[in-house]
């Protein structure tokens, strides 16, 4: 469904230019969940924005549902790590939900209905008049993933969505991102630092190495599903995966190290 | 990094000079089409000539010395009376409220306004326009002073006290450094609005008044046919405003060189 | 470098490196540094008048603060009323006691504004002829500049504001033509226009458009960049970025500026009376000053007091009402 070929982002021009993301190629299938994980400054969000069609890649391609990503297609979803400032404070949550939807949706009784639709998947529903500034940080965060899903998308992009919650409600959004896709079938790529994340949400982790980023390993996870926090944690695939993936990003970040000190 | 900034202040220069050429090119071009008739508004050309040779009239240059004067006078005076006094004033908490409550009804009366009081009360010349300048001054090096004081971060000066530093000390340290910007930027406020009370209270007494920018506007106004020398007084009293302001942000540059004035901070 | 929560541009930024994103404490503590005095500079206008806010820390378009150490809470509200009062009552006994000519007892004030304006019928709010014929017009001039203003600066402002291309070629006329002083407007519109209420009103515009525009365009050039792109990714059509994005997010600059157009409208207002009108508040000013009636112009003082007072309280509660979030999130 989604095919990234040899993308390329370099920020700058000339000899001082940055090459932030290298050659990255791969491709994911419909209903999959993809997660990306990598050390800090390996150009994951440069990536996430690129096939997002937020970024323009310097060369390569991404492809979507046969189609060339110029700008940001359709039916696709964002969710970013900042939501605090990405819901607009002016508006109700509702209307944060909503809004999204003018485009598509014509009529206010149909839009505020989608919303509330979207606000009760991610269990808020009686959280619709109130403002972002009022409810939690977590709470906030299920706002942004219930305006992304409200918009009925094919394709959700999360940029380390849970990276500034607590670790309770980090499990909490991780399972309900699970669930999320389980009910409606989306594709996901879910970019985050978190190495336990990767290995605990996704059905394959691409890893990707420092800068500039490349992709470094493609790991299939083979956890059974329904996943559960505690005990799919305990199981000694999800151990031995996660082992994995943290040697992969360590001796990648290790590699980048010793290129930098030369 | 700093290189594409340069290219970037650079690019911004150059379009600042294209700007204002711009604007004084369409300018011209409506006047001289007519689609705004030069009895209305003369020709930016003839204003800006007539403004060059402002610039070799004696009496002109006498005039902007003269303000000159006045204004860095006023402006003196106000600073060594109004910042102590916030200091001191914003202090003391009772002291503090009592203030506020005076400036709070004392600030919506334009100072333009005591012009005509304080003109029957002294007469007029230099100590006249120096009392407006002084009272309408006062207000906004007051108010920042206090609003300064009040902005201090309230940990840093708990870990002073922490530490064992005495009343005068934590003052020393931490309230003056926090409230300076706020002063500074009091002065400025207070700096536009000494040059407006000097060119007004010059303009609204006349010449009787002294030599002034004001009294040099009043005496071009009242001759008929004389909108171009107005016009280009006008033009030299924008020069001065932003010549004083530059001043004054790099005085404050100098002085609070960990706060990054900026030309922009000023109503 | 560390992409992860940069937007793909940078808006642009004057102020050297000021970015609402940075994430290093001292870059964060220069830009709040920076914001407070802003803030400050917002907050006390020159000249009189307006603003019963004082400078807030943080954020940098800020509206009324929640916690208003400077104004207080209602405890502070009452005590300057009180002050008020034993302020009148020493100046009456003062007054009574020196008889000077120059600083008639409130009494005398009172009486003779009484006299002039507030001896009408109940009906017209107690307002006489010569109140409609000289209150009114002048707040009437005030009301049309204003709108004026608003109707200008707002779009422009804003239109400007998103532009960097127009900001770069406009900063340097903008930053001219502000620095003009603005009592300067009145000659050049007497000049032009010859006496009367057109010069006033073009007098009072010429003077309130600049802190307006500006604090307009200072709004809209900082807008969250974080929420400009969920716009972007969630492509907002150009009108909901507007109506839903910039507008609001511009709404607090935008009553700053307001707010110094306010007081600098009386001002100009009163100026251009005094200069080149035949009636309004500033022209009896005029008069009482011809005729050395000191209580009659001590009463025009007071009442552009009260008409000051009375017009910054109705901004205040408006932006109260419509900032109502503002204040919330920013507390």
């Amino acid at each position: 469904m989604l095919d990234v070929t040899e993308l390329s982002r370099a920020y700058g021009q000339g000899p001082a230019a940055h090459l932030a993301i290298a050659d990255v190629t791969f491709s994911v299938e419909r209903g999959e969940l993809l997660t990306i994980v990598g050390p800090s400054g390996c150009g994951k969000s440069t990536l996430l924005r690129c096939i997002g069609g937020l970024l323009a890649p310097t060369s390569g391609g991404v492809v979507l549902n046969g189609a060339p990503v110029t700008r940001v297609p359709d039916r696709l979803a964002v969710v970013l790590q900042d939501y605090s400032r990405s819901l607009y404070p002016w508006l109700s949550v509702a209307d944060n939900v909503a809004l999204p939807l003018r485009r598509t949706v014509k009529g206010r009784t149909a839009r505020r209905a989608a919303a509330v639709a979207a606000l009760e998947t991610v269990g808020l529903a009686d959280a619709a008049r109130r403002h972002p500034w009022q409810l939690s940080g977590g709470m906030q965060q299920r706002v942004a993933i219930a305006r992304a899903l409200a918009c009925d998308p094919v394709l959700l992009l999360m940029d380390e969505p849970f990276g500034s919650v607590d670790a309770q409600t980090r499990e909490d959004l991780e399972d309900l991102v699970l669930a999320v896709r389980a009910e409606r079938g989306i594709t996901i790529l879910l970019v985050t630092h978190d190495i336990d994340e990767s290995v605990y949400v996704g059905d394959r982790v691409v890893v990707l190495t420092g800068g500039p980023g490349r992709i470094r390993a493609i790991l299939r996870v083979s956890l059974p599903a329904p996943r559960d926090q505690i005990a799919t944690r305990e199981l000694p695939e999800f151990v031995h995966l996660r082992a994995e993936v943290s040697r992969l990003v360590r001796s990648g970040s290790q590699a980048q190290a010793q290129l930098a000190g030369d | 990094m700093s290189r594409a900034s340069g290219r970037r202040r650079g690019t911004a220069v150059v379009r600042g000079v294209i700007g204002i050429a711009a604007f004084i090119a369409l300018a011209q071009i409506v006047g001289e089409t007519g689609i705004i008739k030069q009895n209305v508004l003369p020709l930016v050309s003839t204003m800006l000539a007539q403004a060059a040779r402002l610039a070799g009239n004696g009496r002109f240059l006498a005039d902007i010395g003269a303000t000159l004067e006045a204004w860095a006078a006023g402006l003196a005076i106000t600073v060594i009376i109004a910042v102590p006094a916030g200091l001191l004033l914003g202090s003391v908490p009772v002291v503090r409220v009592a203030t506020r409550a005076v400036v709070e009804f004392l600030r919506p009366i334009p100072s333009v306004a005591f012009i005509l009081l304080v003109n029957l009360l002294i007469g007029p010349g230099l100590r006249m326009t120096l009392t407006v300048i002084v009272y309408g001054s006062l207000w906004p090096i007051l108010y920042n002073t206090m609003a300064g004081l009040d902005d201090v971060d309230p940990v840093a000066k708990e870990t002073l006290r922490a530490f064992g530093f005495g009343r005068l000390a934590i003052i020393r340290f931490v309230s003056l450094r926090s409230a300076a910007p706020h002063i500074a930027t009091g002065i400025r406020i207070a700096s536009a609005v000494s040059l407006i009370l000097a060119i007004a209270t010059g303009y609204q007494t006349g010449r009787i008044n002294g030599p002034g920018i004001g009294a040099f506007i009043a005496d071009a106004n009242s001759g008929a046919g004389n909108t171009p020398l107005v016009l280009g007084a006008v033009v030299w009293t924008g020069l001065l405003g932003v010549v004083l302001n530059m001043l004054l942000v790099t005085a404050e540059r100098l002085l609070l060189p960990w706060h990054k004035a900026s030309l922009m901070e000023t109503s | 470098m560390s992409e992860r929560k940069r937007a793909p541009r940078r808006l642009p930024s004057r102020r050297g490196g000021d970015s609402r994103r940075g994430s290093k404490p001292a870059e964060r503590s220069e830009a709040l540094a920076r914001r407070k005095t802003q803030r400050a500079a917002a907050a006390a206008p020159p000249l009189g008048g307006g603003g019963r806010r004082g400078p807030k820390p943080a954020a940098r378009q800020r509206g009324l603060g929640a916690k208003d150490t400077w104004r207080g809470g209602k405890h502070s509200w009452l005590s300057r009323w009180v002050v008020l009062a034993c302020g009148v009552a020493l100046w009456q006994l003062w007054a009574g006691h020196r008889h000077s000519a120059f600083f008639p007892p409130p009494s005398t004030i009172w009486s003779a504004m009484h006299q002039k304006w507030f001896n009408g019928p109940a009906g017209h709010l107690f307002l006489n002829s010569n109140a409609t014929g000289n209150i009114l017009p002048s707040l009437g001039r005030i009301g049309l500049g204003l709108a004026i203003v608003v109707a200008i600066g707002v779009p422009l402002g804003i239109a400007i504001g998103r532009s960097r291309v127009l900001m770069d070629y406009l900063d340097p006329l903008l930053q001219f033509f502000r620095s003009i002083p603005v009592v300067t407007a009145a000659p050049v519109f007497i000049a032009l226009f010859k006496i009367g209420t057109q010069m006033e009103v073009a007098t009072i515009v010429a003077g309130t458009i600049w802190p307006l525009l500006l604090n307009t365009i200072d709004g809209a050039r900082s807008v969250d960049p974080v929420q400009v792109e969920t716009a972007r990714a969630f492509r907002y059509t150009a009108w909901v970025r507007l109506r839903w994005l910039i507008f609001p997010s511009t709404l607090p600059s935008i009553f700053t500026g307001l707010r110094l157009a306010l007081s600098l409208s009386l001002i100009l207002m009163v100026f251009s009376e005094l200069v080149g009108s035949s009636n309004g508040i500033g022209y009896e000013m005029d008069q009482a000053n011809s005729a050395f009636n000191l209580p009659d112009l001590w009463s025009a003082l007071v009442l552009l007091g009260i008409l000051g007072y009375l017009m910054n309280a109705i901004l205040y509660l408006a932006e109260r009402y419509v900032l109502a979030w503002h204040r919330a999130s920013h507390g």
